[in-house]
């Protein structure tokens, strides 16, 4: 489990799954979930097991994450911003028909 | 001493597909393959099983890829009952025309194959908007229809990379990555030694194939080989995985296993470059858009480019040295396609030593007429 390595200086707030959750400005949405103890940001389409970040650096893909509606955001290169809706994904979205 | 019946040089789909077919045959095989930093064209690829577009100015590479489609369905089960690993072949394909234009030269594409293959049998049909969306419902107005030919498909080629060096190392196959050829000479007492860069000597083997894709030139050189090819990049973007909306692939979409979309089918000649480019990208996704509007709704994930080992009339080549025979030099661009064939059918003419005669219209000297 990740801790804080210093306490929230400058603190906004944001909702995963209709939480709140305490974030410090300017850190990424997945720097945010691990240090409240959040691990699983969705399940692998494939096989339904829990994901989260893995590099951290944005170039594994496994932190995807629903970000104000918008799901397959990479939570690792996402800043926080007060008030963020945050969603863990579940299943895999359908298409719509487009124009 | 020779110390192998068969080194492979090079490890990404032709290599591989040799490495397994020859160890599945009871050869003592082994593999060399470069590391993560190579060019790996077959990490990059499509992935499609395509026969419709390929051999229209050689009939001979319309029929062998056909003969691989047929045989991909029982070498995907036979790989899937040896490893557990489904590459998700499927065997269901359209091209897609964005215009009349478009499908009124994949018409005469398909006619040029036709007359070129005589009496082999085939066949194609052109499927009209109507019966389209029939299969495809959400594919733009605008398209007046597709080719179909009943062997044009799909699969996931890195899984079906995994199954061929997993099963060829459990068949006996020594696989050796991170391990660079640098030097093939012929050994004393008949056969071939391979050099590392060093020139330590790595193996010793009656056999040698060079499928090193961009890396084989400099390789047979020196035994005056001719193996002329060049990099034609082609870039790849990725979206979002979604529910299933359909199996089938197109030349530039399919629906992977897993429920992302790729978008493909850009061309460049620009050298030894996998580096992505917008206007490329945007072309890509605006072709794609033009047939299928709903992936404009979907998030991109990633995109890549890679490099097509490409001959000059873009037939692959496979040829024995004359002078240095057990020296096979093997390239191509379809590497997915034409796995089947390279498994189950080329691995035949190295147990036999000699490439059949009707093979002889894929050796490298068509380029000098």
């Amino acid at each position: 489990m990740f801790k804080r390595a210093r306490n929230i200086q400058s603190k906004v707030s944001i909702l995963f799954d209709g939480q709140p959750i305490a974030a410090e400005e300017g850190e990424t949405v997945a720097a945010a979930l691990f240090a409240a103890g959040i691990l699983s940001f969705r399940q692998a389409p494939e096989d339904d097991s829990p994901r989260g970040p893995y590099c951290m650096i944005g170039n594994c893909f496994e932190c995807l994450i629903e970000i104000e509606g918008l799901g397959g955001r990479q939570a690792c290169q996402t800043r926080v911003r007060d008030g963020m809706v945050i969603a863990r994904h579940r299943g895999l979205a359908t298409v719509e028909a487009g124009s | 001493m020779l110390d192998h019946d068969v080194a492979i040089v090079g490890g990404g789909l032709l290599g591989s597909a040799f490495g397994w077919g020859l160890a599945r045959a009871g050869q003592k095989t082994i593999v060399f393959d470069e590391g993560d930093t190579a060019i790996r064209t077959a990490r990059g690829n499509f992935g499609l099983v395509w026969v419709q577009s390929k051999g229209q100015t050689m009939p001979d590479y319309a029929a062998w890829s056909l003969q691989a489609s047929q045989l991909w369905p029982d070498f995907a089960d036979e790989l899937k009952d040896s490893t557990g690993i489904d590459i998700h072949y499927v065997r269901e394909g359209y091209n897609i025309a964005a215009s009349e234009v478009e499908l009124e030269q994949a018409i005469a594409g398909q006619e040029r194959i036709k007359a070129g293959m005589g009496d082999r049998a085939y066949s194609y049909e052109v499927i009209d908007r109507k019966t389209l969306k029939s299969v495809a419902p959400l594919v733009s107005d605008t398209v007046p229809g597709a080719i179909y030919t009943g062997h044009d498909g799909h699969c996931n080629p890195l899984f079906l990379m995994r199954a061929l060096h997993q099963d060829m190392q459990t068949k006996g196959g020594d696989y050796r990555p991170n391990t660079p050829i640098d030097a093939i000479r012929p050994a004393p007492g008949g056969g071939f030694d391979l050099f590392s860069g060093c020139g330590r000597l790595l193996a010793s083997a009656e056999r040698v194939i060079v499928a090193a894709g961009h890396g084989s030139g400099e390789l047979v050189r020196d035994y005056g080989i001719d193996l002329p090819v060049h990099a034609d990049q082609g870039q790849v973007l990725v979206t979002e995985k979604v529910s299933e909306v359909f199996s089938f692939a197109t030349g530039t979409v399919r629906q992977t296993d897993n429920g992302s979309f790729l978008l493909g089918a850009s061309s460049k000649e620009i050298g030894l470059d996998t580096r992505t480019d917008l206007p490329t990208l945007a072309e890509i996704v605006r072709y794609c858009l033009s047939i299928f509007p709903f992936l404009g709704n979907l998030r991109l994930q990633r995109a890549w480019g890679a490099l097509r080992v490409m001959t000059p009339d873009g037939c692959p080549i496979y040829q024995q040295s004359d002078s240095y025979p057990g020296l096979f030099s093997f390239a191509c661009h379809s590497g997915v396609t034409l796995a089947s064939v390279h498994a189950l059918m080329v691995t035949k003419w190295i147990l036999d030593g000699q490439i059949p005669s009707e093979f002889d219209v894929f050796h490298p000297r068509r380029f000098h007429v």
